[in-house]
């Protein structure tokens, strides 16, 4: 086994750890604590943000990449590495990937979705909807179906119901620590809500996600949970795949606009005059073409350059990753201009502030007064457009995808779901589960994101707790 | 006012001019004529003989910026520069890489882009703002609540989803319309009502929760406690007030989109059948003809300046306090 970085995993890692700084940072000082506080104490807030990191845990398990060992070692006795690199998340759920069908079938379906002809023992052939390789092989027929169903649901939502007891117990060892009450207490306290932080709101998003996963795991290697698509991949493997890219664009694109909407954004607004209306005049350029045209000239451009450069790239999966990192960049620098708008008529405010105007009779430097006066003051507006943007942008690479210059076709991605499914909608039956499948993980984690940004928001903005 | 409106316009040259030279950088300096000519021609085995011929069709073979065999003023003018971008400033669109005239094919499909496009803003306008009235009216309460959650509910669902499923719950389950088409003149209507339906659910969400949080910061303010001070009832406080006051941070948004109207909009285009500018861009993208993908760039800047101007011009309309100078 050998790791291997590629170049969204570097970003994504890091800003996983800009992240946890930022946490230990705010934990250190009153004035962000009080706003994630009031977040803390916000119940949506709180099972939405629970979602968000399930979703987070699997990307970040996906973003874990290597090169697998093979199985069968050479007889030199060196271990051989696959030629095809993998994910963590991809090894954890090992038969979901492995087990490829040959084309459509339906969730739960132990037969083919479109009829074939098969060669019976007498040498005879005759057309009928052949079984599955995979999906439902251990049973005898559809009728001891529905009982395997239910017996392995029971046998998964045990293991969760385990583990959700287990995390319950640390959960309210840790409230019964901290209130300094016993465990009794607190288990009651949490029942009816009498703590500030809604842990009761906690405990039952997690007791429901530990259960879905719970009851995934002990069906996904014998049924396809959602059917396979037309080239016979789990589409529930497809769909979980799919977070990684759409938490990618999300954060990443944020990554990449945030030092040019801030350093513009805080320079024109500081050091106004010719400075403020050269980058007046860059942003209001920019956001005059309109945005999908320019992300589309973009993204032509790249294939251009993708299709000249072609024999630079060692795999599929990093030709892919770099157009998906290219996906962000370009989507960064078309979208930067609404928050550097922004942050300049913040910063135009901010600097006729008292304790600006005193640092600069004091002599202090430009810089200085840039990184301890403005940027602090700055912050709230940026954070609450990080997590505005973010559900924005899953939504756009949905879309993006459909016209083709979203993310590598051969990358799973929630949008390139829907653009192979809609070319089925036309069949009779309707080929409905990959569709739907896409629509309603992206339908979770968006809401879930916008449900948070709305939590954030209202925290953060001052002129918000004013009207409230 | 003549006087702004023509500085304004003269301010807007620098901005055109820089769109002018962004889309330049991107399709000529970035991607030289020779990748467009492989990529149109077909990847590796194509002749450099190939190459340049499609070029010269095109007129993508003279120097970029500077012609020196040239003589005089042709120097500047027999270039990529001037006779592809410069150009743009007459409105003229010249041919596209397949060889068709762009301005002829733009003003053939502006119409069905309007056609959509339009209904599709008047009554969702009236819709969003009606809903986000009552939603302010009933502020505070259950209803209240259940509105906003239902309008997060609702952003969070992809375009993607309102299109496919109004297509196959109208257009095939309940066979009311056609799934997609386009036809013109009062035929076309039975085409036109199922991406207008879509398009206003799709963008209702948004808007409602958008516009209540304007009518909710304007019930806020002074003059409205005064007015309810004056025993005005609820409804005419909201409906002649704070209706009237909204209307001006309203406007910052609505205004500007209305020269994009005949821009169209991509996806339902697409979705639909409709043949409007937004499907010529789609297919522009598609087969990658870097001649019409310019063009709509340049041609989508232009309106969106003239949004800009039409939404300070009608400041004044609604505003009094607010002057041009």
């Amino acid at each position: 086994m050998q790791l291997t970085l590629l170049a969204t995993d570097t970003l994504f890692f890091g800003l996983l750890i800009v992240a946890i700084g930022y946490g230990f940072y705010a934990s250190k000082h009153e004035h962000l604590r009080a706003p994630w506080r009031e977040v803390a104490r916000n119940a949506v807030a709180i099972g939405a943000a629970t979602v968000l990191a399930t979703f987070l845990i699997i990307a970040v398990l996906d973003s874990i990449h290597f090169y697998p060992r093979l199985a069968q070692n050479d007889v030199s006795g060196e271990t051989q590495l696959g030629s095809e690199v993998i994910s963590l998340f991809d090894h954890l759920v090992g038969p979901m990937r492995t087990q490829v069908e040959k084309t459509y079938s339906a969730p739960f379906a132990l037969y083919a979705f479109s009829k074939e002809t098969i060669e019976l023992d007498d040498g005879l052939t005759k057309r009928d909807y052949p079984r599955l390789i995979f999906g439902g092989s251990h049973l005898a027929g559809i009728d001891d179906r529905n009982g395997d169903i239910a017996r392995l649901s029971l046998i998964g939502m045990t293991w969760a119901g385990l583990i959700w007891a287990v995390w319950t117990a640390l959960l309210l060892g840790f409230i019964s620590r901290a209130h300094e009450i016993p465990i009794a207490r607190a288990a009651h306290n949490v029942f009816f809500g009498e703590f500030r932080v809604p842990y009761r709101t906690l405990l039952a998003v997690t007791g429901i996600i530990t259960l879905t996963v719970g009851i995934c795991v002990a069906l996904a290697p014998h049924y396809h949970i959602l059917g396979t698509d037309k080239v016979g991949i789990d589409v529930l493997y497809q769909a979980l795949k799919s977070i990684r890219t759409g938490l990618m664009i999300g954060t990443l694109t944020t990554l990449v606009m945030l030092p040019f909407a801030m350093i513009l954004g805080i320079s024109a607004g500081y050091f106004r005059g010719r400075i403020d209306d050269v980058i007046q005049y860059l942003y209001t350029t920019l956001s005059s073409i309109p945005g999908v045209l320019l992300i589309a000239s973009a993204a032509l451009i790249l294939e251009v350059y993708m299709s000249r450069h072609a024999d630079s790239f060692t795999s599929l999966v990093a030709r892919a990753d770099l157009r998906l990192l290219a996906l962000c960049v370009i989507l960064g620098i078309t979208s930067w201009t609404g928050l550097c708008r922004l942050l300049r008529g913040e910063t135009l405010k901010l600097r006729q502030v008292d304790f600006v105007e005193a640092a600069r009779a004091f002599g202090v430097s430009h810089t200085t007064i840039l990184m301890r006066h403005m940027v602090p003051n700055i912050m709230h507006i940026v954070m609450i457009s990080i997590v505005l943007d973010f559900s924005g942008l899953v939504l756009a690479e949905a879309v993006l995808s459909y016209i083709n210059i979203g993310v590598d076709p051969s990358m799973e991605s929630w949008g390139n779901m829907i653009n192979s499914a809609r070319l089925e909608l036309a069949r009779e039956p309707i080929v409905w589960w990959s569709l739907l499948a896409a629509l309603v993980f992206m339908f979770v984690l968006v809401l879930a994101a916008n449900l948070f940004a709305d939590a954030v928001r209202d925290a953060f903005d001052p002129r918000l707790r004013v009207i409230n | 006012m003549i006087s702004y409106i023509v500085r304004r316009i003269v301010y807007a040259i620098p901005i055109l001019i820089g769109v002018n030279v962004i889309t330049f950088l991107l399709f000529f300096v970035v991607n030289s004529p020779d990748d467009m000519a492989r990529l149109q021609l077909g990847e590796r085995r194509v002749t450099q003989a190939a190459i340049d011929k499609w070029k010269g069709e095109r007129g993508y073979d003279k120097p970029l910026l500077w012609n020196h065999e040239a003589k005089a003023s042709k120097k500047f003018t027999n270039t990529i520069f001037f006779s592809n971008s410069v150009r743009l400033f007459t409105f003229d669109f010249g041919q596209s890489d397949s060889g068709r005239d762009i301005s002829y094919d733009i003003s053939q499909r502006m119409w069905p882009s309007l056609a959509i496009a339009l209904p599709v803003f008047t009554v969702g306008l009236l819709l969003t703002i009606t809903f986000a009235l009552i939603v302010a009216f009933f502020r505070g309460t259950y209803l209240d609540t259940w509105a906003v959650i239902t309008c997060v509910a609702m952003m969070s669902i992809s375009s993607l989803f309102y299109i496919i499923g109004g297509q196959y719950l109208i257009g095939k389950l309940l066979h009311l319309v056609p799934i997609s088409g386009f036809d013109n003149g009062i035929v076309g209507a039975k085409f036109i009502i199922l991406p207008v339906i879509v398009g206003i659910i799709g963008s209702l969400g948004g808007g409602i929760r958008w516009y209540r949080t304007i009518f909710l910061e304007e019930i806020g303010k002074d003059y409205v406690r005064t007015a309810r001070a004056k025993g005005l009832s609820e409804r005419a406080v909201l409906y002649v007030h704070v209706l009237r006051n909204a209307l001006i941070p309203i406007l910052t948004g609505v205004v500007v989109v209305l020269p994009m109207l005949f821009m169209g909009s991509l996806i339902t285009e697409a979705f639909f059948g409709i043949p409007g500018l937004g499907s010529y861009t789609i297919d522009a993208i598609q087969r990658q003809d870097f001649a019409i993908v310019r063009s709509m760039v340049f041609l989508g800047s232009c309106l969106y300046i003239v949004g800009l101007l039409l939404t300070d011009i009608s400041y004044t309309l609604v505003d009094p306090r607010v002057r041009l100078e």
